[in-house]
């Protein structure tokens, strides 16, 4: 085992990518980092400020209502666009000019960039002009979504559901087109209903995408911005401040450097940790299966 | 158990089929008796996968009929059939153990706990699973997977027919042979019509008490592995089965004798003037190397061969010549001196078969 060419110059073939990955995350991280422990009063001049912001951070109300609000927004949308999903993948036609066509027209709202998502719900919305709001007005629903809270989360949601419901549509039917014909007519034999074949046949099959589109649906949706920003602005009051809204607020509004940068650490740090809590517990569940 | 009739059956995967070239199985009438285990074996796209998703249920045929005993089920869907199909690829519920893999057609079924307990015992035990039986299917091997797809095939008693496709494509060799035993075994004790498409020759010969050849999309013959030795009805019998294949050779074939280019060939039989693509067929096993090899000679020492390779296969030597271009094997005993020069062969008389547009044509005996 111990007869491998020892060649210290070897490190230098990994130079360019430590050079790479250096400018293009770790320096810009650092200098958030660099901002998040010091103090400024304009004028470009710093003071060390320690670990205050985090502790302020901690203690802030508005941080953690931000964040309840954040969790709740994914959890919804997640119940909803993944079952949502996989029951348009099923309804799908499997072959032909028809399937040809759904897959085009799932494909459409994924191609829309996410402010004309906004400005479109935005526009539809509106009780004076917008078809939807015009339309729930006449039916004598009080709809509103720039000054009720039902409203605006109703409006949020159903944005997200009809952006991205598509994105797990697609990868749940890419799931079900790969399973062979023979399960369907094994499971026919076998007289199994449909719900068995859902439950033990597509199921399974499908559990690599659709883990991919949770994970990848909880990522965008955690960190989402432009859609709700460019609908309510996060109103009304702070109702629809998701985390990203609050901190460009922070950031950008109110020009608090330090307890920006200490808010955008932890804000990474929380996407990271569920990420790699989902990945690990998914990849053991699915070694723990195989083997036993 | 059933009888199976399969009534002007054809079946063309196009919606318009202009010609017998679009129909990817041509007009057939057969019965399958009941309790009797079949081969049907045949090259690839033959039709022979056709055939089975027919029977099972999985295709409909565009045209004729077919039926379970005395009831026609063209139209029956395949849960109506009661029949069971293994396929080629392994088919198991991943997710399941490999108990509930077995016990699913039963219990969906509604079969009674107890009896669905011991019919999966039984069949755990033939097919070598029983200390796996706990376990996820998941993550099992190939030909593991494969036998429980098999084990869910049998574990029902009563289907009117087990339908096999390719079944040991994935089976490890040593295996097959102890598959294929189990199989026969149980047909023998359970007396279920049993159809097993295979495009192997010794898969079908030792499996089936009949053996349906196809080819093209009809079926070419049907009958015992012997029959199809001795008497291949069809030119694509002769030299699909054996190993190697009949020999073929265009002839000019009146009354007893057959003439080819490289001199005549005497027949067991009289045949009248034929006219078309006549050729004579006959087995590696029934050519002969006349005795004392090539030097000189009159005709009635044999047609002249030049040798062009010696195979050794271990039990006999298989001898690739060539009789005035046309190539012939010849099957020689292991120890039975091979000529180094020019040999000359005999046709055993009563074995040369003759066909006229790749069809046997039967002689008059005299």
């Amino acid at each position: 085992m111990n007869d491998k060419t020892v060649n210290q110059k070897a490190w230098l073939l990994v130079l360019p990518v430590l050079a790479l990955v250096a400018f293009s995350a770790v320096i810009p991280l650092m200098t958030v980092v660099n901002y998040s422990v010091q103090d400024t009063f304009g004028n470009n001049q710093f003071f060390p400020a320690g670990l205050d912001w985090f502790r302020e951070l901690l203690e802030s109300d508005r941080m953690w209502n931000a964040l309840g609000r954040q969790v709740a927004f994914s959890a919804i949308i997640l119940a909803i666009e993944v079952p949502l999903g996989v029951f348009v993948a099923l309804n799908m036609p499997r072959r032909g000019a028809w399937a040809s066509l759904c897959l085009v027209l799932m494909s459409l709202p994924l191609l829309i960039p996410w402010n004309v998502v906004g400005t479109i719900w935005q526009i539809f919305g509106r009780v004076d002009i917008g078809l939807l709001g015009r339309t729930l007005a006449g039916l004598g629903v009080d709809y509103n979504y720039t000054q009720d809270f039902y409203a605006a989360w109703a409006t949020v949601i159903v944005m997200d559901v009809w952006h991205w419901t598509s994105l797990v549509a697609l990868l749940a039917y890419a799931g079900l087109r790969s399973i062979p014909a023979a399960y369907y007519q094994a499971a026919e034999i076998d007289q199994a209903s449909r719900w068995a074949v859902f439950r033990h046949i597509e199921l399974p099959k499908m559990s690599g995408v659709l883990m991919i589109a949770i994970l990848l649906r909880f990522m965008d949706s955690f960190m989402i911005y432009t859609e709700p920003f460019v609908v309510t602005g996060g109103g009304p009051g702070n109702d629809t401040t998701f985390l990203s809204i609050d901190l460009v607020k922070m950031a950008l509004g109110q020009f608090d450097l330090g307890p920006a940068a200490a808010f955008s650490l932890m804000y990474f740090l929380v996407i990271l940790l569920v990420s790699w809590v989902f990945y690990t517990v998914m990849t053991t569940l699915d070694a723990r299966e195989g083997r036993e | 158990m059933a009888r199976i009739t399969l009534d002007d059956l054809a079946h063309s995967y196009s919606p318009a089929p202009k010609g017998p070239e679009d129909y990817a199985l041509k007009q057939l009438n057969h019965v399958w008796a009941d309790g009797e285990a079949y081969a049907l074996l045949g090259a690839s796209g033959c039709g022979k996968s056709t055939l089975l998703n027919i029977i099972s249920g999985l295709l409909r045929p565009s045209q004729g009929r077919i039926l379970f005993d005395d009831a026609d089920v063209t139209d029956a869907p395949t849960a109506a059939r009661n029949i069971a199909q293994v396929f080629q690829f392994p088919v198991v519920y991943d997710t399941m153990t490999v108990r509930e893999n077995l016990a699913f057609p039963l219990r969906n079924r509604g079969a009674d706990p107890a009896y669905i307990a011991e019919r999966v015992a039984r069949i755990a035990a033939m097919i070598g699973m029983e200390d796996q039986l706990s376990r996820k299917a998941r993550g099992l091997t190939a030909d593991a997977k494969q036998k429980i797809s098999l084990g869910r095939g049998m574990v029902r008693e009563d289907v009117n027919a087990l339908l096999f496709d390719e079944p040991l494509t994935v089976i490890d060799p040593h295996m097959k042979w102890e598959l294929r035993t189990q199989l026969k075994s149980l047909h023998h004790d359970f007396g279920h019509t049993m159809i097993y498409v295979t495009h192997d020759q010794t898969e079908a010969l030792t499996f089936a008490d009949k053996v349906v050849v196809m080819h093209d999309g009809r079926v070419v013959q049907i009958g015992t592995p012997q029959a199809l030795f001795e008497r291949p009805e069809h030119t694509f019998v002769g030299y699909f089965i054996g190993s190697p294949g009949m020999n073929l050779l265009p002839a000019q074939v009146s009354g007893r004798t057959a003439r080819i280019p490289a001199g005549t060939v005497p027949l067991g039989a009289a045949y009248p003037e034929l006219t078309g693509k006549v050729e004579i067929g006959v087995r590696p096993e029934h050519v002969r190397l006349a005795p004392g090899g090539g030097e000189g000679g009159g005709e009635g020492d044999g047609l002249p061969a030049r040798i062009r390779r010696v195979e050794d296969v271990g039990r006999h030597k298989i001898l690739r010549t060539e009789i005035e271009g046309a190539s012939v094997d010849v099957v020689v005993p292991e120890g039975a001196p091979i000529p180094s020069g020019p040999a000359r062969l005999h046709f055993d008389p009563a074995r040369v078969n003759v066909y006229a547009d790749d069809w046997r044509v039967e002689g008059a005996a005299a």
